[in-house]
């Protein structure tokens, strides 16, 4: 073949549709010299795209996947490839019909059209469901079906008018790298294909439930793994085939039993989600010349199906009658926290990941990584729960996969609670006061990789002393403890002791060091050694990627230090915008230093209990990093610690940064000292949320994502430095813009009481914050005030919520509501500051 | 009426089918399985002989316990008993599986009475040895006749002609009852489940029957694939502008 | 001595004789063995008329059985004569055409003498002498290829015969030799009578009576066939199929998946278990070529495949290929043969 494409800037592996729609976007966004591979044929190479049912039902708790699926959606429709069939989800049981009001929260949230039917209703809409057995449904008549096979072949011709080529039938066989450019590090040179070898700058996998096997041929990985979803087309059935259309009457989900029936043409497809989860290798999947019909359509296994018939029969008795014409063990892929893989893989510069990703939301993630290859950021949302860069290395190895693909399959349509925790692969990564904690009783949540104590059962004498006791609503309750409060207010009272060894620590080390850390960082980190700064790390666009404390430790150091759940992500950040000239090394010392919080207004005298230096505002200015030696065993040698003054709890105290190996020894002096002052231990319930919230302390993830800049946030300092740095440029012109549209504010719920006289606590799951008069609040930009963070204030006396209000609306005192489980609670909106102690007197006094 | 049909579990591959390493069998880690073609036609027709008159279809299968998957399969689109005479699962040659076969048929009938009909696929879709139902049928001194893809019942269900394609035709054979008949594929279009009939099949208790049987003549050594022939394909061009081309080709043999 | 079934029908040898022979006396020739024929139920009349050509094919001898009960074709009946032919005849094997009827008879025998009988060999390599026992085609055991899968597997096996001097019973897969004549032919064989017992019962399954469906070209003879697959998508999408077949003087054929749609009738099925078609021209449209078509379609002489996947299996078989929609490409063909034609 003379006219092989053996150089290409681009090269995207897979033509499912997120392939396709990938070169469509690049196509789009000024890319060139695209060559997409598959080793199917076009247009249904054999992947999961062909086999799919092909529905989406727009609304999801989470932000990212509901949004893109609501952009995914409108691209089949402005593709015209698309039918709004209307879609209920219906209710078997009580916790459902609660489900389907936190769903209908979920809907107003975003902004999807959606209302509640009685059993009766449902039965208008779809006469042959049996209204007996259920109790109610949510009925969303965007729901859509779409041609995801059409979509695809509209986005790749689109892609190939522009000069695209595409190579069907052609297997990768390779992904070569060449070393650097920094030591460690490779980047992408080519693709070997079984029609030749393609040199070029990019790479992207969008190939499904093959894509980890792909990823590692070029030494990265994609954590997912192909799992099967059993699907059965019945038919034929006279009134399905009496509409005369391929969808005719609304897709029902049956919440209850995992399962779904979604009419096709005269047939109905049955789906579950409801049978033992089945997981595949890939190299398990049949070649498109082995299997019966089709590498991902493999054998049904009728047994696992069996219940699921049953249990369509009993939801629609006409099912029983009806032929099983086809069945399949479908494969899609699953990943071990349920969300996709998007974005460059930290192993191998410029390649790219596109997978996990169905069709439901596959154009808008096209999308969103085409503007990530584009504009450094995706622009359409922030997809920072999707970022692969999210993964630790115990969450890429199979037996991770597997595990956690395995325990959430059954989830799919599960009700899962915000806070949920998972029940396998737990004690990964433990700090080094793991067994003490356990005999005090540590309730724990992981936090990815890390156990982190959320409260202490051994506090639980306290409710009696602060008169605490559990929520009325088992919903809010779960996953919750009146013991974190008592933990709160005890810390607020005496003295708190926080485990944070999860805090995930990097050194940047040379003598470029400080100049790198200044490129990455808002603020200004070329500052004296020994001082720190809290500053976030921006977009190329100017909105948040990181949030975190960067501190000067040395002449030619900085230490970076982030949360658990942003490491991954912040490392690769890190790593990724180095310098090249050999000036500056990275390295993760978390595994070195493990670090505890000491806070509470007796916190100096604990810690002076162990330690001679000067404690004082004056000897540990607020921000000061201090090395001090601590004694913490009689007659054995001290122990050398850096204090960090600093709270994200509101009072007064130290991250005392040790040598993991010296943890528990400090650990076991300061309990022992501190119990003269009424110490205890505290869990993430405090540190995380109530301690937080009353402080107003914006946490990564929640309130600080892409879409939002420090200006919004009320995180801007007065100047800006002169130093340059990523999205410099973008942040100047929303300074230069003046006043902020929106503001990050804390509201209190001034009223707790449901219709029915209980008292309800928001969860923080983007309940939507309306006006007075029930409308939802939506910026410019699209973007709507919605919970970010909620929480209880223990010293405040309220529950507390966080929210970007338009700037209008962000004046204290404003009334508004915000939605709970479909129903308005009055707020009131504190100010975008700390709701307890304002001047921060107890931290700085 | 009573009817026995007998069938057999086979693999059911894509475009290409591949052979264990060892050469001994196909190997079928991806494939699913599925009852022998011409087997679901004689099922069906059994069926619907029994819908129609009356009467009762057993299904008898040798081989491992998973060939009780295509037993309740036959119930699940009708059949009202499942038999298995149970091997480790091997190929077994002809003669050993005819004699088994004889054998079930044999201690079948001496508990339940003669079946009236016996029904066989005219061969398996795998190994294709085109003999196992004759074997059964001399054995058991029954007339057989075998490429049948249609069947009518006369004289009160007491004979029956049945249909065998021929060039431009068929030729017709009538059979007193007891009799054995090889089907084809094209006796009928066989029915696919309903979800009550695969959910009824579940309760199918499957009888099980210890083989009684000996090795006959026939051993395989190994499976292979036959050389493939590569074809150098000449694409003519995509689409409806390559007409033209393709009616060339079509004139160069002088059809056009 | 091999014996060969011949196959005929009311005294007309057709080509499934020809290619047993021609299979046969190969074999023979490498065991120093004579070929003979055995032609059942056939008078003195037909098997003189049929004598010359099977004698030039091969045939050094030809045995007859004559008996009231073979007046037409009957499988007990002529299973049962081949049977007590080769009881008294003793050859070293049978061997028949693996067409519908020699499989059925050469079952019918082999099952009265419990013998092995290998369906659809493709080669077939006698013992070797009892010094080489123990040796991979030695201690008495016939090696023999045959075809698994119609056609997609091939199977190695051995055939054993239970005792000493016993016949082996082998057929050829149709069509593995095309029927040659030797050259020069060698003069009539001889013909000899075999004396057989046949119970009256016998008669039970001889053809009772024959219908005649249809004049014209049929599926299997038919010199084009135009297919059409899953890719079709409907029962109404086979017009455009059924002109083309028509300008060409050809049929319609099928593949499984269309008929288990219930789009056309089985007997348009070409596949392993449906019709096996010779066309010099077969048209597959939308048809990928999974082995259940394939091995219906592979004795055709031409092929050109109009298919969207350029790599289905059906065109990696083809001669010629379009690469596109049939339902775009099949009516331009039809429309530009018309215009040609029109010229």
């Amino acid at each position: 073949m003379s006219d092989f494409p053996s150089n290409a800037k681009c090269v995207v592996i897979g033509a499912g549709i997120v392939g396709n729609c990938l070169v469509g976007h690049l196509t789009k966004l000024g890319w060139s010299d695209l060559v997409l591979v598959d080793k199917g044929p076009l247009p249904n190479p054999g992947g999961s795209t062909g086999h799919a049912s092909n529905f989406i039902f727009p609304v999801d708790h989470n932000k990212e996947m509901c949004l893109l699926g609501v952009q995914s959606a409108d691209q089949y429709r402005e593709l015209g490839l698309s039918v709004d069939s209307g879609g209920i989800e219906v209710a078997r049981t009580r916790q459902r019909m609660d489900e389907l009001q936190r769903r209908m929260t979920s809907a107003k949230a975003w902004g999807v059209e959606a209302r509640l039917l009685s059993p009766e209703e449902v039965a208008e809409l779809v006469p042959f469901v049996n209204s007996e057995v259920i109790l109610g449904g949510f009925y969303c008549p965007s729901v859509s079906v779409v041609d995801s096979l059409e979509t695809g072949t509209v986005m790749r011709r689109l892609a190939v008018d522009d000069g695209c080529r595409v190579l069907a039938n052609t297997e990768v066989l390779d992904i070569v790298t060449t070393p650097g450019p920094n030591p460690g590090e490779s980047r992408v040179s080519a693709v070997v294909t079984s029609a030749g070898v393609i040199e070029t700058e990019y790479a992207v996998i969008a190939c499904g439930v093959w894509s980890n096997r792909i990823a590692n041929m070029a030494g990265a990985s994609i954590p997912l793994v192909p799992a099967v979803h059993q699907m059965a087309d019945v038919g034929p059935i006279d009134v399905l085939a009496q509409t005369g259309n391929e969808i005719g009457y609304p897709i029902v989900r049956d919440m209850d039993t995992f399962c779904y029936e979604r009419q096709s043409a005269g047939s109905m497809e049955v789906g579950s989600y409801g049978h033992r989860p089945i997981l595949h290798h890939p190299d398990d999947i049949p070649s498109n010349e082995e299997a019966a019909l089709s590498p991902t359509e493999m054998p049904f296994t009728p047994d696992d199906f069996d219940p699921q018939m049953e249990q369509a029969i009993e939801l629609m008795d006409m099912l029983g009658d009806a032929e099983i014409k086809y069945a399949i063990n479908g494969l899609l892929s699953l990943t071990p926290d349920a969300m996709p893989c998007l974005g460059e893989v930290p192993e191998v510069r410029n390649l790219w990941a596109a997978a996990a990703v169905w069709v439901k939301e596959g154009p808008g993630m096209a999308q969103a990584v085409a503007e990530w290859m584009t504009f450094g950021y995706p622009r359409v949302i922030d997809v920072h729960g999707a970022d692969i860069a999210r993964f630790y290395p115990e969450e890429r190895s199979e037996e991770h996969i597997w595990a956690r693909a395995g325990e959430h399959f059954n989830k799919t349509y599960g009700i899962v609670h915000p806070a949920e925790q998972w029940e396998s692969r737990r004690n990964l990564r433990v700090g080094p006061y793991f067994s003490r904690q356990q005999e005090l009783g540590a309730f724990f949540f992981q936090a990815r990789t890390w156990e982190r104590p959320q409260w202490y059962e051994s506090n639980a004498d306290l409710l009696q002393r602060y008169d605490l006791g559990e929520r009325e609503v088992e919903w809010d309750n779960r996953w919750w403890s009146p013991i974190g409060n008592a933990e709160h207010l005890n810390l607020r009272e005496n003295c708190g002791l926080v485990d944070l060894s999860a805090f995930q620590i990097f050194e940047l080390n040379g003598p470029g060091a400080v100049a790198y850390a200044e490129r990455l960082a808002v603020n200004r980190v070329a500052v004296a050694v020994g001082r720190s700064v809290y500053t976030p790390w921006l977009t190329p666009d100017g909105g948040f990627h990181s949030d975190l404390t960067m501190m000067r430790t040395a002449e030619d150091r900085v230490r970076i230090v982030t949360g658990v759940f942003d490491g991954g992500r912040d490392s690769f950040w890190a790593r990724r915008h180095m310098p090249t000239d050999g000036s500056v090394t990275f390295t993760d010392i978390t595994g070195d230093i493990t670090t505890l919080g000491l806070w509470g207004p007796k916190a100096p005298a604990v810690l002076a209990a162990v330690c001679d230096a000067d404690l004082s505002q004056a000897g540990s200015p607020y921000g000061s990093l201090r090395e001090v030696e601590l004694d913490c065993v009689a007659g054995a040698a001290p122990v050398r610690a850096t204090l960090f003054r600093i709270s994200y709890v509101g009072d007064a105290g130290w991250e005392i940064y040790l040598s993991t190996a010296d943890g528990p020894a400090v650990w076991d002096a300061l309990m022992r000292v501190g119990a003269d002052f009424g110490l205890r231990p505290a869990g993430g319930a405090v540190y995380g949320t109530s301690g937080r919230l009353e402080k107003g302390y914006r946490l990564m993830g929640a309130e600080l994502e892409s879409e939002y800049n420090p200006l919004e946030a009320g995180l801007a300092r007065p100047r800006v430095k002169e130093a340059d740095f990523i999205g410099k440029e973008a942040y100047l012109k929303a300074r230069a813009a003046g006043e902020p549209e929106v503001r990050m504010c804390v509201l209190t719920v001034e009223d707790l009481h449901d219709s029915r006289g209980r008292e309800r606590y928001m969860q923080g799951g983007n309940e939507p914050i309306v006006t007075p008069d029930g409308e939802r609040i939506v910026d410019s930009h699209g973007r709507v005030s919605r919970v970010t963070s909620a929480g209880p204030g223990p010293s405040v006396g309220k529950h507390l919520l966080m929210a970007y209000l338009p700037a209008e609306l962000a004046s204290p005192g404003t009334r508004l509501g915000v939605v709970y489980m479909n129903e308005t609670f009055d707020v009131r909106v504190a100010g975008t500051g700390a709701v307890f102690d304002p001047d921060d007197s107890r931290m700085k006094e | 009426m009573r009817i026995l049909c007998c069938i057999k579990r086979v693999p059911a591959p894509g475009a290409r089918i591949n052979v264990s390493a060892d050469g001994s069998s196909v190997d079928a880690a991806h494939l699913g399985f599925t009852t022998s073609p011409h087997e679901e036609c004689a099922v069906e027709e059994a069926v619907r002989i029994t819908e129609r008159g009356g009467g009762e279809v057993t299904v008898l299968t040798v081989g491992g316990a998973e060939a009780g998957e295509q037993l309740r399969y036959a119930a699940s689109v009708g059949a009202h008993r499942g038999v298995l005479v149970l091997t480790d699962g091997s190929p077994w040659d002809p003669q050993r599986t005819a004699r088994a076969l004889t054998a079930a048929v044999e201690s079948l009938e001496a508990a339940d009475g003669a079946f009236d009909l016996i029904l066989f696929g005219n061969e398996s879709a795998d190994s294709g040895g085109f003999q196992v139902g004759v074997r059964v049928a001399c054995a058991l001194g029954r007339a057989v006749v075998n490429g049948i893809k249609g069947i009518e019942l006369s004289q009160g269900e007491a004979r029956l002609r049945a249909r065998r394609e021929i060039e431009g035709g068929f030729e017709v054979y009538e059979l007193g009852l007891p009799a054995v008949l090889g089907v084809k594929e094209g006796l009928n279009l066989p029915r696919y489940p309903t979800m009550r009939g695969r959910l009824a099949s579940k309760k199918l208790e499957i009888a099980t029957l210890a083989p009684d049987s000996s090795a006959g003549g026939q051993r395989l050594r190994r499976l292979h694939r036959p050389v493939e022939t590569v074809s150098d394909t000449a694409i003519l061009g995509q689409g409806a502008d390559a007409a033209a081309a393709a009616v060339d080709a079509i004139a160069e043999l002088g059809l056009v | 001595m091999l014996l060969v079934l011949i196959e005929h029908d009311r005294g007309v040898v057709g080509a499934p004789a020809l290619e047993a022979l021609t299979f046969a006396r190969g074999l023979a020739a490498g065991m120093d063995a004579d070929c003979c024929g055995l032609m059942i139920g056939a008078g003195e009349t037909s098997a003189g008329r049929a004598a010359a050509s099977l004698g030039a094919h091969g045939a050094a001898r030809l045995y007859t059985v004559e008996h009231e009960v073979l007046s037409d074709f009957g499988p007990e009946a002529w299973g049962e004569s081949l049977a007590q032919a080769v009881a008294a005849l003793q050859p070293a094997a049978v061997l028949a055409c693996g067409s519908e009827r020699g499989n059925e008879v050469m079952a019918q025998a082999a099952a009265r003498l419990d013998l092995p009988f290998a369906a659809n060999c493709i080669a077939v390599t006698a013992p070797a002498p009892p010094a080489t026992a123990g040796t991979e085609n030695g201690g008495g055991s016939w090696s023999v290829t045959r075809v698994q899968w119609g056609g997609s597997l091939l199977e190695d096996a051995d055939l054993a015969p239970g005792a000493q001097n016993e016949a082996a019973f082998f057929s050829c897969a149709l069509h593995t030799v095309a029927p040659a004549p030797l050259d020069p032919p060698p003069g009539a064989p001889e013909m000899l009578p075999v004396a057989v017992e046949l119970d009256a019962e016998m008669s039970r399954t001889v053809v009772a009576d024959r219908v005649v469906l249809e004049a014209g070209v049929t599926l299997p003879t038919a010199p084009v066939v135009v297919g059409g697959g899953r890719g079709v998508g409907s029962a109404e999408g086979f017009a455009v199929l059924e002109e083309l077949a028509e300008l060409l003087g050809g049929r319609v054929g099928c593949s499984r998946a269309v008929t288990n749609n219930g789009w056309r009738p089985h007997s348009d099925q070409v596949g392993q278990t449906g019709t096996r078609i010779a066309p010099e021209l077969y048209i597959a449209a939308g048809i990928s070529g999974a082995v259940q078509h394939w091995v219906g379609a592979m004795a055709s002489k031409h092929i050109l495949a109009v298919n969207t996947d350029p790599e289905a299996n059906m065109v990696a078989k083809a001669d010629w290929a379009v690469v596109g929609d049939l339902h775009e490409v099949i009516p331009a063909i039809t429309a530009e043969i018309r215009r040609r034609r029109a010229q």
